[in-house]
């Protein structure tokens, strides 16, 4: 089975290797395989509308992850008509699970700081498989700080499994990292925009997505805590991840409903790995408009807005 | 290291490596007298008339100890000095000036606005954990005075699902902290708890954004937040409002991590080293400020307290 499809998106997969061999087939001779061909993409089209009309909650837990997924680099490189990555948290060490640094799109500087996940065995170790220790944490922070000083907008990009649970993490004061930003970023002077670009994960992510407007791109995720993880406390099995996923609702459209987030912004059909060029010119659209928008308030304004949003996020009974 | 040579046998159970006790239907309460042995308790007593749970043994040192006694002492038992639960209204009762101590958003009640329902309904967890503890929520809020000074305290409720960080706990939190804000007072919180509750989802999450940006207003208005981390304190609420104190107390050997060690055991496949995450490592690392006894906690909060705000030395 090829890892790079999802159990789901086998009929694609069938579909799509049966267009290639047409094509292979069609090359050199004097055959005219073109109408089949097209008649196989017409079908391709169809089968993925019909397959992600419906996706589960866990289907969707499942897409993003996709190891086919753009991370965050790729989605600097693709929006950012320049970028320079920025090192180090200044104390103790470069973390790669968080990479950032100074960018420009559409001819105007930003800081960006993403969660950077791996793709072939090696970079994943080297990246953590995107799960940062306190230093990531705090050579965000530093960024942020940096923003703020030279009156930059801030662009964060989510995507993480969660913090590290590691020894050393803890001796480091990972929870004081976390919680150390989640307080500057509520105040921080400059707009700032966080977008879950696949998996948000925990108190892991929301360390970089305090923020004026949180987006999420439509096959993302955003939780609490891992279906996974969910399903062995209160299920006592991490089988049942797929029940936990449904329960959580960590999808992006029932995020919106019960207004956790502000916007959703759509994929290409088949999701964000079918055609990333698409995404990210999605999503730096996205970005630009929201920025303007940010960008005409008074900073005062700005913070008391970003505070008033964070002041309503809860849902209780008054009586 | 604070602490006494005495302790030096006293360990916490392993079963404190379960940060998810609520999720059991043991009844919370009952600790105590589920530790006693058989014959002690007595059942209907018909004879002898000892009360029902007159004596109980230290979780450390194992020592038989006279409830009564315990209580007077602040659940620290009185041969090892370890430090049992203890609830948050009597917490909070222990810390205020007699007779002050006011109570912020108790009308505040939990909902289930995601319709979560694992192997129980979240609604019937909430039912069970309300009956068990007689809370509305695993936060009780107040305001008061501390040796004279205003203060805004918060104390979360283990025995309440775990003391798990919902909407309820978050906004009473907030409150607190915008009545210190508006008042001029400064706010100390206990905390107590696993971390986020899962069945609020990403309402529970946000928690813990909503109450680092109150404690972001109070520190640009100068006035002190003091955060004291009891047995235990993990995940969501350890990785916000846990560790933002201007001072972050501890009490002794309590349990405050950002992952719980079972988890973290799973991660790196090895056995944790012995005290790891215990409040006295967290001085050792630099994380935490000072360890305090809790049967000295309301003199030296009283104290820390009007050092900060400069006022006059409190009475003993």
């Amino acid at each position: 089975m090829n890892p790079n499809y999802l159990d789901f998106e086998l009929p694609l997969a069938e579909l799509e290797a049966k267009i290639a061999e047409l094509r292979q087939a069609g090359q050199g001779q004097s055959l005219d395989l073109d109408n089949e061909i097209k008649r196989m993409g017409v079908k391709l089209r169809q089968k993925t509308e019909e397959i992600f009309a419906n996706l589960s909650a866990w289907q969707i837990a499942q897409l993003a992850r996709h190891p086919l997924r753009p991370y965050t680099l790729d989605y600097i490189n693709m929006m950012c008509d320049e970028f320079q990555e920025l090192a180090g948290d200044r104390a103790y060490a470069d973390d790669a699970a968080i990479v950032g640094g100074l960018g420009r799109i559409d001819g105007q500087s930003v800081v960006i700081i993403g969660h950077q996940k791996g793709r072939d065995t090696k970079s994943k170790i080297k990246r953590n498989f995107g799960m940062p220790r306190p230093e990531g944490y705090r050579k965000a922070l530093r960024l942020m700080q940096m923003a703020e000083r030279f009156h930059l907008p801030l662009l964060t990009l989510i995507d993480t499994p969660g913090a590290y649970p590691g020894v050393g993490a803890e001796e480091r004061g990972q929870s004081e990292a976390i919680a150390r930003n989640l307080l500057e970023m509520s105040r921080l002077r400059v707009p700032i925009i966080a977008t879950v670009i696949g998996e948000g994960g925990s108190g892991g992510a929301l360390a970089i997505g305090v923020a004026d407007r949180t987006l999420m791109l439509q096959f993302s995720t955003y939780s609490v805590i891992s279906p996974e993880g969910c399903a062995s406390i209160l299920w006592k099995s991490a089988d049942r991840a797929r029940d936990a996923a449904e329960a959580l609702g960590l999808t992006a459209e029932r995020l919106k409903s019960h207004g956790l987030v502000d916007q959703i912004v759509p994929e290409p059909l088949g999701g964000a790995h079918r055609d990333s060029k698409d995404m990210a010119e999605r999503l730096k659209r996205t970005l630009l408009d929201e920025l303007q928008s940010l960008q005409r308030l008074d900073t005062d304004v700005l913070l008391t807005q970003r505070y008033e949003k964070l002041r309503l996020m809860g849902a209780y009974e008054a009586a | 290291m604070a602490r006494p040579s005495t302790h030096s046998g006293a360990r916490r159970p392993e079963t404190d490596h379960e940060l998810h006790p609520p999720y059991s239907d043991a009844d919370p309460m009952s600790w105590l007298s589920k530790l006693m042995p058989k014959r002690i308790r007595t059942q209907g007593g018909d004879k002898r008339k000892v009360p029902e749970g007159l004596w109980g043994k230290c979780d450390g040192c194992g020592a038989v100890l006279y409830q009564p006694e315990l209580e007077a002492n602040a659940q620290v038992c009185p041969k090892c000095s370890f430090h049992m639960p203890i609830g948050a209204r009597e917490r909070l009762r222990r810390l205020f000036d007699e007779g002050t101590g006011t109570e912020i958003g108790a009308e505040l009640g939990p909902t289930d606005a995601l319709g979560f329902k694992d192997q129980k309904k979240y609604k019937d967890r909430i039912i069970a954990s309300q009956k068990a503890t007689g809370e509305r929520d695993a936060l009780i809020a107040m305001h008061g005075k501390l040796k004279g000074m205003d203060v805004s305290v918060c104390a979360f409720e283990f025995s309440f699902m775990g003391g798990s960080m919902g909407s309820v706990v978050g906004e009473r939190f907030t409150r607190a902290a915008e009545h210190a804000l508006k008042h001029g007072a400064g706010m100390i919180c206990f905390s107590a708890t696993g971390g986020a509750r899962m069945q609020e989802g990403l309402f529970s999450l946000m928690q813990m954004a909503k109450t680092s940006a109150a404690l972001a207003r109070l520190r640009e208005a100068g006035l002190p937040y003091i955060s004291v981390l009891t047995h235990p304190t993990t995940g969501g609420v350890s990785a916000s409002l846990g560790m933002l104190g201007d001072l972050n107390l501890a009490e002794p050997q309590a349990l405050i991590g950002f992952a719980g060690p079972r988890v973290i055991e799973q991660t790196v496949r090895e056995t944790l080293p012995e005290g790891f995450q215990r409040s006295e490592f967290l001085v050792e690392h630099g994380a935490i400020d000072l360890i305090i006894d809790r049967r000295e906690m309301r003199d030296r909060l009283a104290q820390l307290i009007a050092l900060l705000m400069k006022k006059p030395k409190p009475q003993a």
